[in-house]
């Protein structure tokens, strides 16, 4: 089981969290023009990397607050965790 | 019986209490503090079972964990737990066992004819032969294999025992109580450190209890015993017996089984049987010791055959003697420590020793002892069919390959060391790569992954001073990087005998003309010939010889033959053994009850129960519950002898022409507040809410990006930037988490909160024709008329006393309710509906009705919003937006969702108006067609129509809109049905909506 550190509550077993995929994915602007396969891209494609890997993860039994995990997805390793909205960088 | 191989004196167990106890139907007695091997063995007994395929008599191999045979199916307290390891079960008054894998009887085993039909049941010999044809699979191959293969038998009876799950958290895990484990934790523990001390067996010490060693001018047990009750004084040091880590996971957390009660007779009352540990561990010190490999040679299963350490253990714990004429057959001192102990005992053993001329303090000893030693001498078989009797010895060359003459011998145990493995499963499961270390012959812990250090002999440290000396270091720095504390512990001085080096030596060949089995895996009968067959077919990787011949594969998962194996594997190969490498160590370590991982969730227990504040209303009154998600609702209230069908159509009935109420508490409720809530819900749900006025409701559907209907529901602007959101009961937690994510990640500059108040509100639903007179009486005070409330009206109001919700919104599709107040006062809320409304005919109505009344309207529910279906499949498409952008509303666009024949909701009704249609059946034009009989939809949902007294269904079908008149069929394979149907309007009653509004 993995220990994630929420920005705002601190270590926290993973059984407190549920997983919400890519977190690197940018949502396309309201009423934008785009074409089906840029929105394909964020509806359907993601990329299943292998290492480091920017993640959102729900801290859903604790703040309820979304963050972004740094996990490396081979050795489950958490490098770095930010808030909603801290960039990544 | 008596206890023939009990000795005078001597163990640690308690010979003042005698405890009897039965095995295979026969009665004996042994001690407490004994294990159900060794009192077994005290008591001559030696036969315990038979091995997995050639059902060959099975005895006692080692003492402990690492045992390979002896497995039992235990009875304790009436309830029975198969494959109990008889060397670790300790002996409680009034213990029953029975042997495992034998029929009719260990002695007289039907089974062992395949110990004669063993040439034809070489390696992979299940995957060659129960192939073909296809279908003797199910009747003949896999009962037959069962019966004949099969382990203990699981209990079919409700386990009444509890088992907890406890989580805990610590600075340093200690797993083993050997040298390395107390030295460690007595250094970390004094530097302040919370320590956990984790000991697989009941008694602390490990080795210490075996060896004749001298620690501080003390014994090793004195030692261990005066560490141990100084950490039990100590608040930061946690001591566990009984208790086995059997697991290493991510971010340094450990699992642990604690076994509580089953060394006792019974459960004593609030204590459970076990508890699971999920330990979260800053540092973790493996010191999990070594296991004694066996070395290979014919018919080296026979009862009576077993690891030299174990022996000595029995001698020295037990005070119980393996046999009266032992032969001891070493590569390394081990053995003569074992020796010396059945000399020291009056017994005279023999020992033979692969090495040609060793010399060392033990051997000294041993011979000094006038001990009977044979160099360079080999076991070559045992001999004895149910129990050894001799052994078949020779001399061998010192290149290992040549036997000399071979000898008979007389013996009637045969105690074997082949050097030592390290336990290193714990670190490896942490992800430590491992090494190979030549001058052991073993796999040791290489770099550590996680927060981990292998101490002692788990780590190949094999001599008592350098395993304290490391210990007690690693123990002090650890817990001082952590407690910024350190307390130096002064070292103590160590005596112990100097061994010589071991001989590299695993495998007697064969003698000439025989064709003796020689197993490396005891429990899964597996040879050092099917090895050879394996790697003769082809097998090459480790992994796959594993799986072919199942190697390393039973209960024991291998601690006693993986390493020989290996040796023989790179042996045949010509590579060396690293090159070879091992399989993966996967937890558990050993075995762990089901009971123990599944813990508390149990039946109900395995999720909470929600109850409405209404609940004990709903018991009072008859109603029989249906689980909705995990809430408990009414789905009907019986009267009298009614059935289901009977009363839902009461209730429904009762809806359409008086009135009735539902307990609707368990709708999702979200609060949303702030500024900018109108145009977050705007963006949320596909219709436009920015011109919605306060005191208004609207029904809302909002999307997944991907376009899939995600929930439906009517919000309520109760002030200017103040709105009340339902949603279903089964989607209410996953919509707060999709609104918390866009305020959160996608629009953060929106100024809105939201928060579940679903728990805050008890509601109820009148609905029907009188309800409207209902509300009068409810509200008297308040203008409940078409006008002052009309549809999809909102007013608060005063219940009698309580601030109530007033919501014109409805479900049925009659003149309708929804009436909230806060929880507290749901009760009172119910019984006043009830009281005011009986003048009205008044009836509550449960889920059934309530979905018999929803589906003949054609609303959508939870059936119908099933992840597949876009807004158009439910006829919803007049509720997206064509001014604005919403959340999903790109994806409806998408070619599929846009196409002509697109599927769509509709009615359905069976043609002779009778014929109820099951849920789930698939709509087909011809009933008679070949197969597959091309789908063109599927009934949602049905209900019996309480309106036009006949059957009527919801269907998604293809081109729906284009259907209605068609005449179709319906097909349900699973209940063989066809009926033919025909396709009508989804809206069944009051298609123009008509009733809401009056």
């Amino acid at each position: 089981m993995l220990h994630i550190k929420c920005p705002h509550c601190g270590m926290r077993s993973q059984i407190e969290f549920s997983y919400g995929g890519d977190a690197t994915v940018k949502r396309p602007e309201l009423g934008k023009e785009i074409s089906d396969q840029d929105w394909d891209n964020f509806v359907y494609n993601r990329k299943s990397l292998r290492g480091k890997h920017w993640e959102l993860w729900q801290h859903l039994s604790g703040c309820r607050q979304w963050i972004k995990v740094q996990r490396d997805t081979a050795t489950h390793e958490i490098f770095k965790t930010l808030k909603a909205n801290e960039e990544i960088s | 019986m008596t206890q023939s191989f009990r000795l005078e004196s001597g163990g640690l167990i308690n010979r003042d209490k005698k405890i009897s106890f039965k095995f295979n139907g026969k009665n004996y007695y042994g001690y407490e503090g004994d294990t159900l091997a060794s009192a077994l063995i005290a008591n001559g007994v030696h036969l315990i079972g038979r091995s997995f395929k050639y059902h060959r008599p099975r005895g006692f191999f080692g003492a402990g964990v690492d045992e390979p045979y002896a497995i039992v199916q235990l009875y304790r307290n009436g309830e029975t737990e198969p494959n109990i390891k008889a060397t670790e079960q300790e002996l409680f008054e009034g213990l029953e066992a029975k042997s495992v894998n034998c029929w009719p009887s260990v002695n007289f085993d039907v089974g062992a004819i395949n110990n004669f039909l063993k040439i034809f049941l070489p390696a992979g010999f299940y995957y060659k032969t129960f192939m073909w044809p296809k279908s003797f699979w199910y009747k003949i191959y896999e009962p037959f294999i069962r019966r004949a293969a099969g382990l203990g038998t699981a209990s079919i009876k409700h386990d009444k025992e509890r088992y907890e799950h406890k989580y805990e958290y610590c600075d340093v895990l200690i797993t083993g109580s050997g040298p390395s484990g107390l030295a460690s934790a007595y250094s970390a523990a004094k530097n302040g450190a919370k320590v956990i001390l984790a000991e697989d067996k009941s008694r602390f010490g490990g080795t210490l209890l075996t060896s004749e060693v001298n620690i501080g001018n003390q014994s090793g047990k004195e030692w261990a015993d005066s560490i141990i009750s100084e950490l039990k004084e100590m608040p930061n040091v946690t001591l566990k017996n009984r208790s086995q880590v059997f697991g290493y996971y991510d971010h340094n957390m450990l699992v642990m089984s604690e076994r509580i009660s089953d060394h006792l007779p019974k459960t004593k009352k609030y204590h459970p049987k076990q508890r699971l540990w999920y330990i979260r561990a800053k540092e973790v010190l493996i010191s999990s010791g070594s296991i004694e490999r066996p070395i290979v040679f014919g018919n080296n299963d026979t009862p009576g055959v077993m690891l030299s350490s174990a022996a000595k253990e029995y001698m020295k714990v037990y005070g119980v003697l393996v046999g009266k004429k032992p032969l001891i057959f070493t590569n390394n001192d081990s053995g003569y420590e074992t020796a010396i102990e059945f000399k020291k005992n009056g017994v005279d053993p023999i020992i033979l020793d692969t090495r040609k001329e060793p010399q060392s303090e033990i051997i000294e000893e041993a011979k000094n002892m006038n001990i009977n030693i044979k160099n360079s001498y080999v076991v070559v078989a045992a001999q004895g069919y149910k129990k050894v009797k001799s052994a078949d010895i020779a001399k061998i060359s010192d290149d290992k390959e040549e036997l000399g003459s071979v000898e008979n011998i007389k013996c009637d145990c045969i105690c074997v060391s082949g050097f030592w493995t390290p336990t290193i499963h714990l670190a490896s499961q942490s992800g430590n790569k491992t090494k190979f270390n030549e001058e052991i012959d073993a796999f040791v812990p290489d770099i550590s992954k996680q927060n981990e250090k292998t101490l002692g002999a788990a780590n190949g440290i094999y001599t008592l001073e350098e395993t304290l000396k490391d210990s007690f270091e690693k123990g002090n720095l650890l817990s001082k990087k952590i407690t910024n504390n350190e307390n130096k512990v002064s070292f103590p001085n160590v005596v112990e005998k100097k061994s010589t080096v071991h001989d590299k030596f695993w495998c007697v060949p064969l003698p000439k003309g025989k064709n003796y089995k020689r197993f490396l895996d005891f429990q899964n009968d597996v040879a050092v010939s099917d090895i050879e067959i394996a790697l003769k077919e082809g097998y090459r990787s480790i992994e796959h010889v594993k799986r072919y011949t199942t190697l390393g594969m039973a209960t024991d998962q291998g601690k006693t033959s993986n390493l020989n194996g290996l040796q023989l594997v790179s042996k045949i190969e010509n590579k060396v053994v690293p090159a070879v490498g091992h399989t993966t160590f996967r937890p558990p370590y050993s075995p762990v009850s089901i009971g123990a991982i599944v813990g508390r969730e149990v039946g109900k227990h395995s999720k909470p129960t929600r109850k409405s504040p209404m609940h004990s209303w709903h018991e009072k009154n008859n109603a029989v519950f249906v689980d909705a998600g995990v809430w408990l609702r009414p789905r009907y209230y019986k009267r009298g002898d009614e059935n289901l069908f009977e009363a839902s159509k009461r209730e429904a009935k009762n809806v359409r022409t008086n009135v009735g109420v539902c307990d609707v508490t368990t709708l999702g409720k979200i609060d949303i507040k702030g500024p900018d809530a109108a145009e977050f819900l705007n963006r949320v749900y596909t219709n436009a809410w920015l011109k919605l006025p306060v005191g208004k409701a609207r029904y809302g559907v909002m999307l997944r990006e991907d376009g899939i209907v995600m929930d439906d529901g009517t919000t309520t602007r109760i002030s200017e930037n103040h709105y009340h959101m339902t949603t279903t009961t089964a989607q209410a937690a996953n919509v707060l988490s999709h609104l918390e994510y866009y305020l959160q990640l996608v629009w953060p500059e929106l100024n809105v909160n939201v928060v579940s108040t679903t728990e805050q509100w008890a509601g109820a639903a009148i609905a029907g024709p009188k309800s409207r007179e209902v509300l009068k009486k409810l509200f008297p005070n308040t203008d409940v008329t078409n006008e002052g409330l009309p549809f999809m009206g909102y007013m608060e109001g005063d219940l009698f006393g309580v601030k109530a919700k007033i919501f014109r919104i409805s479900f049925s599709g009659e003149l309708a309710y929804e009436v909230n107040v806060e929880s507290d006062y749901g009760y009172f809320m119910w019984e006043k509906i009830i009281e005011v409304g009986e003048e009205f005919g008044i009836q509550p109505y449960g889920t059934e009705a309530l979905s018999t009344l929803r589906i003949e309207m054609g609303h959508v529910a939870g059936s119908e919003l099933d992840g597949r279906t876009i807004p158009y499949d439910n006829s919803l498409e007049g509720l997206l937006s064509k001014k604005k952008d919403f959340i999903g509303k790109r994806s409806l666009s998408r070619k599929a969702f846009a196409a002509e024949d697109r599927q769509k909701i509709v009615g359905v009704v069976p043609l002779d108006k009778k014929t109820s249609i099951p849920e789930g059946s698939h709509l087909v034009k011809d009933s008679n067609a070949p197969l597959p009989n091309p789908k063109l939809g599927y009934i949602s949902a049905s209900c019996w129509s309480v309106e036009h007294d006949n059957p009527f269904s919801l269907a998604i079908l293809k081109d729906g809109k284009n259907m209605i008149g068609e005449k179709l069929f319906v097909m349900s394979p699973l209940k063989n049905k066809v009926i033919p149907v025909e396709i009508v309007s989804s809206h069944y009653v009051d298609p123009k909506g008509e009733r809401v509004r009056s």
